[in-house]
């Protein structure tokens, strides 16, 4: 077993690297030259030359990759002497517009995304679970139809499109909730709740929908087995056995996809968080998209892939504490 | 969005086998199957309307005679900040689904159009999807070993990418081009993974299957073996997949338009159209909700479509 974890770590690792390096070269080749951007409309060659060196851009490639890699591992400096700026672990550089360090700006984002994916993902695990397992329970039935239809339709809106039209219904014309904001917990627990539930919506129907029909197609699996067939044989009803026998197999599927989508979303919700102008991670790398703040942008990237691989090993784990049959062919 | 439609088709595919469903009967007894599904029928012709636009663009620009690019100043009221003149977003015998506010284009015409670029990248990302995804999954399924431990990695690396946020910073930084060339290769590039993990799962289980062993006992050599034993049965797995990746890439591709590094301006878009109402959709919602209703439409119409045949096919084999 803890083979088995040091070496999906391992793994983990090779696959940030990989991220890291293509990232970095892909930006490295394309994009144009940061220090050019930097300077503005009236500079010199000679100014130019000087942010080329205090930001290491003059040195070969693989230098200045190898510069990036130690900088998150062991922090780095910047520029010489008087100017001599210490960045320190994990280091990803300051962005090429505020100026402020990447890992700071990080850091005061990411709890609006977490707060942001969190609520979201409380609806969507509620509500698809709730209904695709009552879908599954009364397959064929009107109410089953009714609800898959839904489901179908609801995993169609683009988000953006639903959030407009949110927007325009819920604010601007009937004016039962407010504007969405980044409001605080802390701040006003009420208007907090108030405006996030639109941003919770609009990114929990997609997953919501998705779930209900694969929670759906579990059940009716699971209820199609030789074991429920024995449970129902012993006398259970309806209610003990799909509360005893049928609810985790059933589920543990659901946590597998649960664990890869939710750690997909800690990157940030891009669209949910530009169109409603919430200031997380996913419009912090709009924004430097935007205006090719590339030290930004590798942050975001990095940080997201981080999330999706960490998200990997955790669902595996957690798998095999869920699933006792894979538990013991494992071992 | 692409990756998620990719995704879902693949965790809702029989995990059994694939079966080997007698080719001939197979295409009229699905084709039945879906004429008798009201869901289907309803959806083909709305896709089918969504195409005859697409391809009539011009014809329809003709008949109205307005084209995507044509301002028409007389149609927005300048005193109201260029409001389209007329309810419903200037709705009218002369512009039959209004016009833009500010500077007057035709919508019908713009909607029309943003189908043709909609559709072709849709269609055309899925074609490079399914040749790569095919290819390579074969590959993999096929000679394992280390071929299939290379495929497999990258697979692995692709999917773990934060693949939105790295199509939207790569189209940013690329010079602007050929963009509708340029997000047909991105939309593969990062899509193709999800087919190729499920045709090289089944052609795992295929090749150690007894028919396929017949033929290799009998002489048949590897091209043999893939192009007559083992992708016929693959048909339907790629058939249901290729069908859910479209309406995936059309919301995709909408989206990245919506975000401003799509298809650039002045090539119409149904993506730009809804991000380009965003300013205005208080006091003139009609405009975000036609082009929103078409994109809805179209992605709900193929997804329905997708789902009603992957269940004739279901059917079929398990019959």
């Amino acid at each position: 077993m803890l083979r088995y974890v040091a070496g999906r770590l391992a793994w983990v690792l090779v696959i940030l690297l990989a991220v890291c390096v293509f990232t970095y070269v892909i930006f490295f080749q394309l994009s144009p030259d940061p220090a050019v951007m930097i300077c503005g409309k009236t500079c010199t060659q000679e100014r130019i030359e000087t942010i080329r060196t205090s930001l290491g851009l003059d040195r070969p490639f693989f230098q200045q990759l190898g510069d990036f890699l130690r900088g998150i591992v062991a922090g780095r400096d910047y520029g010489a002497g008087a100017n001599l700026v210490h960045c320190p672990a994990p280091c990803l550089g300051y962005s090429f517009q505020s100026g402020q360090s990447v890992w700071e700006m990080v850091q005061q984002r990411l709890p609006v995304s977490v707060t942001v994916a969190v609520g979201a993902a409380v609806l969507w695990l509620l509500f698809g679970i709730l209904f695709g397992l009552l879908s599954g329970v009364k397959e064929g039935t009107w109410w089953d139809r009714a609800t898959m239809a839904l489901a179908l339709g609801g995993s169609s809106i683009p988000p953006y499109v639903l959030a407009l039209a949110l927007q325009y219904l819920l604010v601007v014309k009937l004016r039962v909730l407010p504007f969405p904001a980044a409001v605080p917990f802390a701040e006003d627990p009420a208007v907090w709740f108030q405006s996030y539930l639109m941003p919770w919506t609009v990114l929990a129907v997609g997953y919501a929908c998705l779930y209900a029909r694969l929670t759906r197609a579990n059940v009716i699996d699971t209820l199609a087995e030789n074991f429920m067939r024995t449970a129902r044989a012993k006398g259970l009803g309806p209610v003990l056995i799909l509360r005893r026998h049928a609810l985790r197999p059933a589920l543990t599927p659901i946590v597998t996809i649960f664990g890869m989508d939710f750690a997909g979303l800690l990157g940030g919700a891009l669209i949910t968080e530009t169109v409603f102008g919430l200031n997380g991670v996913g419009k912090m790398a709009s924004d430097a998209i935007a205006k090719n703040d590339q030290p930004v942008i590798m942050a975001v990237t990095l940080l997201a892939a981080f999330f999706v691989v960490v998200g990997n090993v955790v669902v595996d784990l957690l798998y095999t504490a869920l699933d006792p049959r894979v538990r013991i062919t494992a071992s | 969005m692409a990756t998620t439609t990719l995704h879902e088709a693949q965790q809702e595919l029989p995990p059994g086998p694939p079966g080997a469903a007698p080719p001939g009967g197979t295409g009229r007894r699905v084709l039945r199957a879906l004429l008798h599904d009201i869901g289907a029928v309803l959806s083909t012709a709305f896709l089918a309307l969504i195409v005859l636009m697409a391809l009539c663009a011009p014809l329809i620009s003709a008949l109205t005679g307005h084209g995507p690019d044509t301002f028409d100043s007389a149609a927005v009221d300048n005193d109201l900040g260029g409001l389209p003149k007329g309810s419903l977003g200037g709705i009218s015998g002369d512009h039959w689904l209004g016009v833009e506010p500010q500077n007057g284009r035709d919508i019908l015409a713009r909607i029309a159009y943003g189908a043709r670029i909609s559709l072709l990248i849709a269609v055309s990302a899925t074609a490079l999807t399914t040749v790569i995804g095919v290819v390579l999954g074969l590959l993999a399924g096929f000679y394992g070993r280390w071929v299939d431990q290379a495929i497999s990695r990258l697979m692995d690396f692709l999917m773990a990418f934060p693949a939105l946020i790295f199509m939207i910073a790569v189209l940013s930084a690329l010079p602007a081009g050929n963009r509708p060339l340029l997000l047909v290769i991105v939309l593969s590039a990062f899509g193709w993974p999800y087919l190729a993990r499920v045709v090289r799962g089944q052609t795992l289980t295929l090749t150690g299957r007894e028919f396929v062993e017949a033929a290799r006992a009998s002489g048949a050599g590897s091209r043999a073996l893939i192009f007559s034993e083992i992708l016929p049965n693959l048909r339907s797995t790629i058939i249901v997949m290729t069908t859910l990746a479209v309406p995936g890439y059309i919301g995709t591709e909408a989206g990245l338009s919506f975000l401003g590094v799509g298809v650039t301006p002045p090539t119409a878009s149904w993506g730009q159209m809804i991000a380009s109402s965003v300013s205005w959709y208080q006091v003139d919602p009609m405009y975000f909700v036609i082009p929103g209703t078409f994109l809805f439409g179209t992605v709900l119409a193929l997804t329905v479509v997708g789902d009603r045949l992957r269940h004739a096919l279901d059917a079929g084999e398990a019959s």
